[in-house]
Parts: structure tokens; C-alpha cells; sequence
């Protein structure tokens, strides 16, 4: 039985590979990077521009495709489970796969813009590599998330409109939320508390990791400026990356214990 | 063999097992009957480890079955409805399962000749009709030779010529010493096949015997007026 995971993620990756999907997302990536990098010729520009498309695209799609992906293969994976085969090692690699898939397409879709303009051009690659970092652990927040509903949840129509409404509360109305309280409680010294609030939201540890970096303050709102205050850039960054990682890690974990008890 | 114990499991609010033994021998066809919603299915799941129970062992060749996936490599199974990834092809599906459980089988190319599989095997899956996709089923189950199978409607969708090839196969793995679990709602069928009997009411053996047995018990000599006679409460 060992090998199983790596069986289930090879078969996964290649079957999303050969999606249309994938290729799309990629394009869009490279169509706002290289847009915006050639007409703009400002490399902060596009790699803000890209950040963008972390904070709202990324999410989005990670969480719909994931949940598509996972409805499609429920045939699929029945079939697998009545093979002699350990049920976590499918979750395993279907959690893999999906996510290398995710994270490719958005490597490769960002990533080769910046490549190409670096060959006749001066660009930051501490920028650049931060916000590839940030989508990279966005996708896997949001595809661990994604792969939680889809196992907790059997209709996929219930399923979707869950996972339309996270998005929706994490990147619309977390942030309005938290601007409110700022307001209200402008009289208190509630700095530190917002830096607690701001590490419950991935979207917003997504940006001020980036954002940390861009030393552009006005465009890092106030948690970014909260984050840079108290922590310092670097020690702030370590925080984002360490809390995104956690992210990733209890949305998957959970997710593959229902998997593991549930009934096919 | 196969041995349950004492199985329990609830949907919900609903008990589709209360309590369920049994024993399936090897060398026999044991017939699960039953009126729809019996449990049928679920049992099987249960073997399978698809479904988990709530309560009760299972084992297979004396092996504990709950949460110990290797048992299945001495089980093949015919879903009731099965389905496929949709794009890939038959042969697709076949090496997928070969190198899942790391074997190539035997007899393939006479498997595929038995069901007449032969050009199905070079579509994608998603356009092969019901009945050829059981048989797509039928090779997966025996490919491996595994001594226990189990069987869910195995026969529904069958054009008569692979329905007669697939019963031949049954009865030869039985007399090669398996051990199989089958259900039917094609009472002539199980008759043809099953040495024994498994009948389940609302999640209940209500009987459990040989054919004979059951015969005297309900005073019938056709299989499917015997299963009437228990349904109304012989």
C-alpha cells in the first residue's frame, strides 16, 4: 500500500493538467502580469497588480475549482476506496494533486512574466518572490478549505453557496468589519488587538506579507500598518508566513478525519 | 469466508442495520434478499469498509475488516451503478486499478473475451452504456482472483448472452472454493446460483439457511413465492 499517495497525486495532477480550467487560470496571471509589466513598465505596479488577483481570484477560484474537482470524482474515488487501499492516503493525494495543480498554473502564470521582463530589465526579486510565496499559500488555505466542505458536505449546490459565502466574508466583509471596530474604538489602544484579528483572516496575512515588503504604507492599510509597527517588516513576515501555514495545515488536517470516518 | 457480527448502523434517525450476523461460506453463493431499503447494500458496504459501522466486527478470512483497508485485496466487488472517471478510457481504468493494487491480475485478454469487451475498451468511459460498464465492472472484479465477491445487482443491465457467461463465471469461482455474496431482484437467478439464503427486513435477519431449508420452511418450491411468503411474515 505504500505509494499509494504518490499514485493518487500523479494520477490527479495530470488529469487537471490536460483541464481547460487550469490553463485558463494560468493565462489570466500572465495576461495582468505581462499587461501590466510591458504597457506599464513598473514592476511594483504589476507585482501590486498580482497581489490583487491573490487577495480576490486566487481565493475564489481555488475554493470552486477544488469543490468542482472534488463532485466530478466521487465516482473516481469509490472506486479507489474499494481497492486495498488506506482512505488517508487517497485524501492524500487528491489534496496534492489539486493543489500542485493550483499552484502551478499560478507560478507558471505569474512567474514567467517577471522572468521575461527580468531579462532587460531591473526587477525585485525579494517583491516578486514574496507575492509568488503569498499566492502559492493562498491556494493551498484555500484548496484545504475547499476539500473540508466538499467532504463535510453532499450536495455540491449547499457546498458551493458555503464556499462563495467564506470568500465573500474573508476578502469583502472581514476587512469592513474591522475598519468599523477600528473607528469605534479609536479612543483605545487597540493596536495589538487588530494584529490578532488581522491572523484569523489568510486573505489579509496574504497581503501584509506582500505589502510588508513594498514599503508603499498607503497601500498597505491598516493592518499592514499595524503589522509594521509593532513587528518590524521581517519579524512580521515570519508571523503572516507561520500563521498561513497553520492555515493550510488545520483546514487539510480536519478535512481528511471526516474523510477518513465518513460513508461512501 | 465472511463473518458479521452483531452489525449496527444509523442514518440519522434511521437504523438500517439492528444487529445483523452472518456467516458467508466459502464454496457458496449466499443470496441477500430482501425488500428495497432492507439494509442490503449497506451491508456489503460495511464488508467493504465503505460504509462504517456504528457497532459489530466484520472479518474476512478471520481477518478483522474495520479500518483494515489490505482486506480488500482479497475482495472484488460489482457495485450496483458503477461508474468510472469519465475521461479516460476502459484500459485506462484497468491499468489504474492494476497499479493501485500493484498487480496485473490474470486471465485479462480471457476476461475481455468473456464480456465481448474487446472495442469498449478503447472509449472513454463516459460513453459506454449501463450494461457494458457492469461488464467493465464484472473484469475489475475478477481480474485479481480474489476469494471473496461480492456482488450488489450484478446482473442488472446484461444483454442475456453476457448474463449467461457472467452466471457460468459465478458458478465456476464458487466451485473453485469462493466465497460469494450476491444480490438480485431477478429471483430466478439466485435460484439458478445460491445455495443459501440471507434474508433481511428493516435491517434484521429474518432468515438465514440453505435453499432447501427455506423451502420447507415456507412451504414453497419457487424461491421467489418463498421470499413472498417471509416478506408477509411467514
Amino acid at each position: 500500500m505504500r505509494g499509494t499517495t504518490y499514485k493518487i497525486f500523479k494520477y490527479t495532477l495530470s488529469d487537471l493538467l490536460r483541464s481547460r480550467w487550469i490553463l485558463g487560470y494560468a493565462l489570466l496571471f500572465a495576461a495582468v502580469a505581462g499587461g501590466i509589466l510591458y504597457l506599464g513598465d513598473q514592476p511594483t505596479q504589476a507585482v501590486v497588480s498580482v497581489l490583487n488577483l491573490v487577495i480576490l481570484v486566487v481565493p475564489l477560484v481555488s475554493l470552486v475549482l477544488g469543490l468542482m474537482y472534488h463532485y466530478a470524482n466521487r465516482d473516481f474515488a469509490l472506486l479507489v476506496l474499494t481497492q486495498p487501499v488506506h482512505r488517508a492516503s487517497v485524501f492524500r493525494g487528491q489534496f496534492f494533486g489539486l493543489s500542485l495543480a493550483l499552484v502551478l498554473a499560478y507560478l507558471v502564470g505569474a512567474g514567467v512574466p517577471f522572468a521575461l521582463y527580468a531579462i532587460a530589465n531591473p526587477v525585485d526579486w525579494a517583491q516578486v518572490g514574496l507575492v509568488l510565496l503569498a499566492g502559492t499559500l493562498v491556494s493551498l488555505v484555500f484548496t484545504a478549505l475547499a476539500l473540508y466542505i466538499g467532504v463535510a458536505q453532499d450536495e455540491r449546490v449547499r457546498a458551493l453557496g458555503l464556499a462563495i459565502g467564506i470568500w465573500f466574508a474573508l476578502t469583502m466583509i472581514y476587512d469592513s468589519l474591522l475598519l468599523l471596530l477600528i473607528v469605534l474604538a479609536e479612543a483605545y489602544p487597540i493596536d495589538p488587538w487588530v494584529i490578532g484579528l488581522s491572523m484569523v483572516n489568510p486573505v489579509d496575512l496574504a497581503r501584509v506579507m506582500v505589502l510588508l515588503k513594498l514599503d508603499t504604507a498607503a497601500l498597505m492599510g491598516y493592518t499592514g500598518a499595524v503589522f509594521n509597527k509593532f513587528l518590524g517588516s521581517n519579524l512580521g513576515l515570519l508571523l503572516a508566513f507561520l500563521a498561513l501555514v497553520v492555515w493550510v495545515a488545520v483546514p487539510a488536517w480536519r478535512a481528511q478525519r471526516v474523510f477518513a470516518r465518513r460513508d461512501f | 469466508m465472511v463473518e458479521v457480527e452483531a452489525l449496527t448502523k444509523r442514518y440519522g434517525t434511521l437504523e438500517v442495520l439492528k444487529g445483523v450476523s452472518a456467516r458467508f461460506e466459502p464454496g457458496r453463493v449466499t443470496a441477500v434478499v430482501g425488500p428495497n431499503a432492507s439494509g442490503k447494500t449497506t451491508l456489503m458496504k460495511c464488508i467493504l469498509g465503505l460504509v462504517v459501522p456504528d457497532g459489530g466486527a466484520v472479518r474476512v478470512h478471520g481477518e478483522n475488516a474495520l479500518g483494515n483497508p489490505a482486506v480488500r485485496a482479497k475482495i472484488g466487488y460489482m457495485p450496483q451503478d458503477p461508474r468510472f472517471p469519465e475521461n479516460i478510457t476502459g484500459r485506462e481504468v484497468v491499468a489504474w486499478i492494476q497499479e493501485l493494487r500493484g498487480s496485473r491480475g490474470r486471465d485479462l485478454e480471457s476476461l475481455i473475451e468473456r464480456f465481448g469487451l474487446e472495442a469498449a475498451l478503447s472509449q472513454p468511459t463516459r460513453v459506454l452504456s449501463g450494461g457494458t460498464r457492469q461488464k467493465l465492472s464484472a473484469l475489475l472484479a475478477f481480474l485479481f482472483d480474489p476469494p471473496v465477491l461480492i456482488l450488489d445487482e450484478p446482473t442488472a443491465g446484461l444483454d442475456p448472452l453476457a448474463s449467461s457467461r457472467f452466471k457460468d463465471l459465478v458458478a465456476a469461482s464458487r466451485d473453485a472454493g469462493k466465497t460469494i455474496i450476491m444480490t438480485s431482484h431477478v429471483m430466478s437467478e439466485l435460484e439458478e446460483l445460491a445455495d443459501r439464503v440471507l434474508f433481511l427486513l428493516e435491517g434484521t435477519v429474518i432468515f438465514s439457511g440453505g435453499l432447501e431449508e427455506l423451502r420447507e420452511r415456507t412451504g414453497e418450491a419457487k424461491l421467489e413465492r418463498a421470499v413472498a411468503r417471509l416478506m408477509e411474515g411467514a
